[in-house]
This record gives C-alpha cells, sequence and structure tokens, in this order.
C-alpha cells in the first residue's frame, strides 16, 4: 500500500492561509489502512481547525467528508454539488489523489495534508516500511525476495557494500542491510550459489528515469 | 601488459607494490595538492586520490588526479557511484584517459548522509561491480556501455576497494571474487587492524584462486593517537579495531602516542607481507602524507622498484 505521514498542524494552518470555509476530504483505501487520512483522521483534523479558529475567535466552516478513492473519477465526482461552497479543499489522501482531485475542481484551491513516503507494508500495529519503489520491471526473483532497489541505501545490485555491520545499514543501525537480509535469505532457500551471480546494470526505462509512466490495457477499455 | 600502468607493470614483474593516498583539499588551491604530491614523490609507486570522501565536497578527484600526473608521479583515479550516472561516469573515463591516467578505483561511495550535503540527492545509476565491467568493457571491447563504438580506448589498470571486516563475513571472499570476474584486476583493502580476521579472508580467498587474477593491496592507516583509534572502532562503519591495539596506544605518554601509531603500522606491514597473497601494501596515512616515507622505509620497503 501506500505510506504516508500528516503533515503538521502549523504547516496545514500556514498553507490555509485567510481561507476559512474548508472540506477536509478523506480517501478510504490506503491512507486510511495507515491511519493518515481515512474518515476517523479527517476528523481528528477537522475537529482541529475549529477548536484552533474558535480559540481565535473566527467564524469558519469545515466540513468532513470521506471518498471511497480518490484515483477515480467516478468517486470524486461525488463532491461536486458542495464542493463550491468552500474556499478549498484539504484532501487527505496520497498525491495520486490530491492531483486527481485538483484536475476535477479546476477553479478549486486543492491543498495536501499529507506526505506521501512509500510503497510499504505494515510491519506491526503502527509501524509501516519501505518494500518497492515502482521500478517498472522487478528483479525480485533474483535477489531472493528482497528489493535492493528500495531497501538499499545506495539501492546496489551487486551488493553488501563495505559499510554493512552487524546486519544493519551504514547509515544508521535502525535500518537493515538489505544486502544481509538477500543473504540470509539465499541461504535459507539453499541458494547461496545465486550470490556468484553478477546482476546486470538495470535498464531504468521503465521507471521514473523513463519520464512519467502510462498504462493502456486496451482489452479493459469502454 | 594492457595498459602503461606502473602497478601493472611492477606486479607483472613480479613486484610488491606500494601505493598512499592524497585527500584534495576542500578548495581550489592547487598548491595542497602538489606539496602532498611532493612528499609521497619516489616514496610510493602510486597515489589513490579520494572522490569527494566521506561525501563531503572537495576538488574533483580527476583534477587532482592531473595535478599529481603533471609532477610525474602515477595517480589512481577513485570514482564513487554516489554522485554521476552511467553517462557522467563514462565521460570522466575517457576525460582521464586523455590526460595520462592509468589507474582507477571503482567504488560504492560513502552514503551522502555523512557528508556536508545530506539534503542531496544520490544516483546509483550503477554500482560499483557495474562500474569494473564498464571500465573493462570500454578498454578491452571498445565499446560504451549503450554499445557504440569508441574512438580511443581508455587504457585504464582497473581496481576496486574490499572491506573484509563488513558483514556478512561468509560473502566477502566472493565478492572479491565477483569483482575479480567483473575484471577487476587489483584490489585495496579497507584498513586492517584485526590480522587473525584478514588471515582468515585472505585464506578463503587463496582457497578459491581469487588473488591469482586480482591483486590484493593490504590496507593500513597508521594512529596518531589513542583518540583517534578510538574513534575508529567507535564511529567508522565496517572497521574492526581489537581492543588490546586501542590499549597499546593509550599505553604511551600523548607526546610519544604518534611514534607508537608508526611503529605499530610498520610492524603491521611486516605482518601482512607474510600473508600468503598479499601483492602490496596501500598506506592510508589520513592528513599525514609527511609520514609516509618514513613508514616505507621503516618497513623495508625503499627503495621503490625501477620500471623501464
Ligand atoms: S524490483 Fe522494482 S518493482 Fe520489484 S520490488 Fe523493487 S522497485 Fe518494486
Ligand atoms: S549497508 Fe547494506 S543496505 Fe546499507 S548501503 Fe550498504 S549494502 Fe546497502
Amino acid at each position: 500500500m501506500i505510506v504516508g505521514n500528516r503533515k503538521d498542524f502549523k504547516e496545514i494552518l500556514e498553507k490555509l492561509g485567510p481561507r476559512r470555509r474548508v472540506l477536509v476530504l478523506g480517501c478510504n483505501e490506503c491512507v486510511t489502512v495507515c491511519g493518515v487520512g481515512g474518515e476517523r483522521e479527517v476528523g481528528v483534523l477537522a475537529s482541529e481547525l475549529r477548536l484552533f479558529w474558535k480559540k481565535e475567535g473566527e467564524t469558519f466552516e469545515v466540513r468532513e467528508h470521506t471518498l471511497e478513492r480518490q484515483c477515480d473519477c467516478e468517486y470524486i465526482d461525488q463532491i461536486r454539488g458542495f464542493a463550491d461552497e468552500y474556499d478549498v479543499i484539504l484532501s487527505m489522501a496520497c498525491g495520486a489523489g490530491v492531483q486527481y482531485v485538483s484536475e476535477a475542481y479546476k477553479t478549486k484551491l486543492v491543498l495536501p495534508a499529507v506526505n506521501t513516503t512509500f510503497l510499504g507494508v505494515t510491519i506491526e500495529q503502527g509501524v509501516w516500511s519501505e518494500r518497492c519503489q515502482g521500478c517498472g520491471a522487478c528483479i525480485l526473483d533474483m535477489t531472493a525476495g528482497v528489493c535492493p532497489i528500495a531497501r538499499c541505501a545506495k539501492s546496489l545490485l551487486n551488493g553488501p557494500c563495505g559499510g554493512s555491520s552487524g546486519g544493519k545499514c551504514e547509515i544508521d543501525n535502525e535500518t537493515d542491510c538489505a544486502w544481509q537480509l538477500i543473504v540470509d535469505r539465499l541461504k535459507e532457500s539453499g541458494q547461496m550459489e545465486r550470490y556468484e551471480e553478477i546482476l546486470p546494470v538495470k535498464d531504468w526505462r521503465s521507471g521514473r528515469e523513463g519520464g512519467p509512466r502510462k498504462r493502456v490495457r486496451e482489452d479493459l477499455k469502454l | 601488459m594492457k595498459t602503461n600502468s606502473r602497478i601493472e607493470k611492477i606486479l607483472g614483474q613480479g613486484g610488491f607494490v606500494v601505493t598512499s593516498e592524497c585527500g584534495p583539499p576542500r578548495g581550489a588551491d592547487s598548491e595542497v595538492v602538489r606539496k602532498k604530491g611532493e612528499l609521497l614523490r619516489g616514496v610510493v609507486d602510486a597515489v589513490n586520490v579520494t572522490d569527494n570522501q566521506t561525501a563531503v565536497v572537495r576538488m574533483s578527484s580527476l583534477a587532482a588526479c592531473a595535478i599529481l600526473k603533471g609532477m610525474g608521479l602515477e595517480p589512481i583515479l577513485q570514482m564513487v557511484c554516489r554522485d554521476r550516472n552511467r553517462i557522467a561516469l563514462q565521460s570522466d573515463i575517457l576525460g582521464a584517459a586523455a590526460l595520462g591516467i592509468n589507474n582507477v578505483l571503482c567504488l560504492s561511495g560513502d552514503h551522502q548522509k555523512f557528508g556536508d550535503h545530506p539534503q542531496g540527492k544520490n544516483v546509483y545509476d550503477i554500482d560499483s561491480i557495474q562500474l569494473i565491467q564498464t571500465v573493462c568493457r570500454m578498454r578491452d571491447e571498445g565499446r560504451f556501455l549503450g554499445g557504440e563504438e569508441i574512438k580511443g580506448k581508455p587504457l585504464m589498470f582497473v581496481g576496486a576497494a574490499e572491506n573484509p571486516f563488513a558483514d556478512p563475513f561468509e560473502i566477502r571472499a566472493a565478492r572479491l571474487g565477483k569483482k575479480m570476474k567483473a575484471g577487476c584486476e587489483f584490489i585495496q583493502t579497507q584498513c586492517i587492524y584485526n590480522m587473525e580476521r584478514f588471515s582468515r579472508w585472505m585464506e578463503m580467498v587463496c582457497e578459491r584462486g581469487f588473488h591469482e587474477k586480482c591483486a590484493v593491496l593490504a590496507g593500513v592507516t597508521p594512529f596518531k593517537t589513542a583518540g583517534m583509534a578510538n574513534y575508529m572502532k567507535k564511529n567508522v562503519p565496517g572497521m574492526d579495531v581489537p581492543d588490546e591495539m586501542i590499549e597499546r596506544m593509550k599505553g604511551v605518554p600523548k607526546e610519544k602516542q604518534a611514534e607508537e601509531g608508526i611503529k605499530i603500522c610498520v610492524e603491521q606491514i611486516q605482518q601482512l607481507r607474510e600473508i600468503p597473497g598479499v601483492r602490496g601494501i596501500h598506506i592510508m596515512a589520513i592528513e599525514w602524507e609527511a609520514k609516509v616515507e618514513e613508514i616505507v622505509k621503516a618497513a623495508g620497503l625503499f627503495p621503490r622498484p625501477e620500471i623501464e
């Protein structure tokens, strides 16, 4: 899933500037699962805004609304009836959702309330960890199921570097060394001889380096 | 002989190689490089020029190499994969060859987190093993990574670094094997303090015959103070300093510690020369180039061999 962090309240206030009619818009997908932009978090942010402005003696109107998804226009259209009543849509979706809402409501100011961070997994309640960078040409078959692009601080295809120590990465001792994980996994699965293979230079065109990506499936088009 | 490299020639004659390093300054003053070069002239066979080491911005390795080359020294161009993509790396290899630089050392590079621009973006388009392959391909096949033909092949002697003290230990010899398979002709190791672990690594390397195709130059760094020894143990990733060495440094009065550091270093060189498979010594006297001559002489490695 896509994982994010909510922006600081102070930063959100700064971005809102003098605008006091705010539609706080959540999303029911990834950001709900990682507890950053679902219905509950929309409620929390909306209350924070109301409390703050009330204390300041301001007049305001804050509305809460959460869509099934902010990355599909059929859902985004559902706010068409009332979006115009607000100065600003404060989106709590990932960066894709924020942009798609903004594309659909061209005359409205759409602001992000979340910093989108990575594609990852839930390690335990309240802990998420990065797993994939969407390189567009998956090599997990060659690295014992551990992605060195996303999980090695240097994206080394032929690691580990000389900084790997006690299973941890040279950048800090909280971060696992991806190449230690790969070697462990190779060993566990009886494939140590695969370590001897040199992974070839990667063709990054399938990733961001090839320019913005678009995918068309003719068979699914209406 | 594939290149005009002095190291390749000495190794070819069956000689024992001595290299050292020169860190370029944090400014544009070429005199700093010349001074360091002067201290090393005739004392070692070749001089590594570091490439923005510890991710701190310095004069470019290529420029400092050109200065040393102009003085008649034999530079080794260090190249990290952190800051340049395949286009820039290949371009600099051509540039280095055009300037008469005969040696390149292919490295991953320290993460930018450790440097003076932790906010920066890293590149890592290719890694150090792939860089070795790239340079060898440019030299041997006369082709760029993209496949196009090169007019005027860069004749580089290709090296890399290896850290026998990093983890996981069991793949450290295999990793040297991968570098060798990629075309690497010499290896300079991380500074060695733990002789026992280094010997074990070297045994693994020799068992698999890697040392025959890839010359291992053992790295040493003299301690200036007991504090430095302690610092290296605690703060430098992948550094293995045994406690007894720190104790030995602490055991002498402060004003004698530098002398003791040199003494330890010379003893280490003598031990390393006895380890089967070791083809040379790489002396990394960090901001202490003035002492390299003394170390080389005390270790009985002077004068350096003549080559035609
Ligand atoms: S190899 Fe690419 S697609 Fe596969 S997990 Fe890594 S970044 Fe994602
Ligand atoms: S320590 Fe491991 S994860 Fe960190 S940069 Fe080196 S190889 Fe990659």
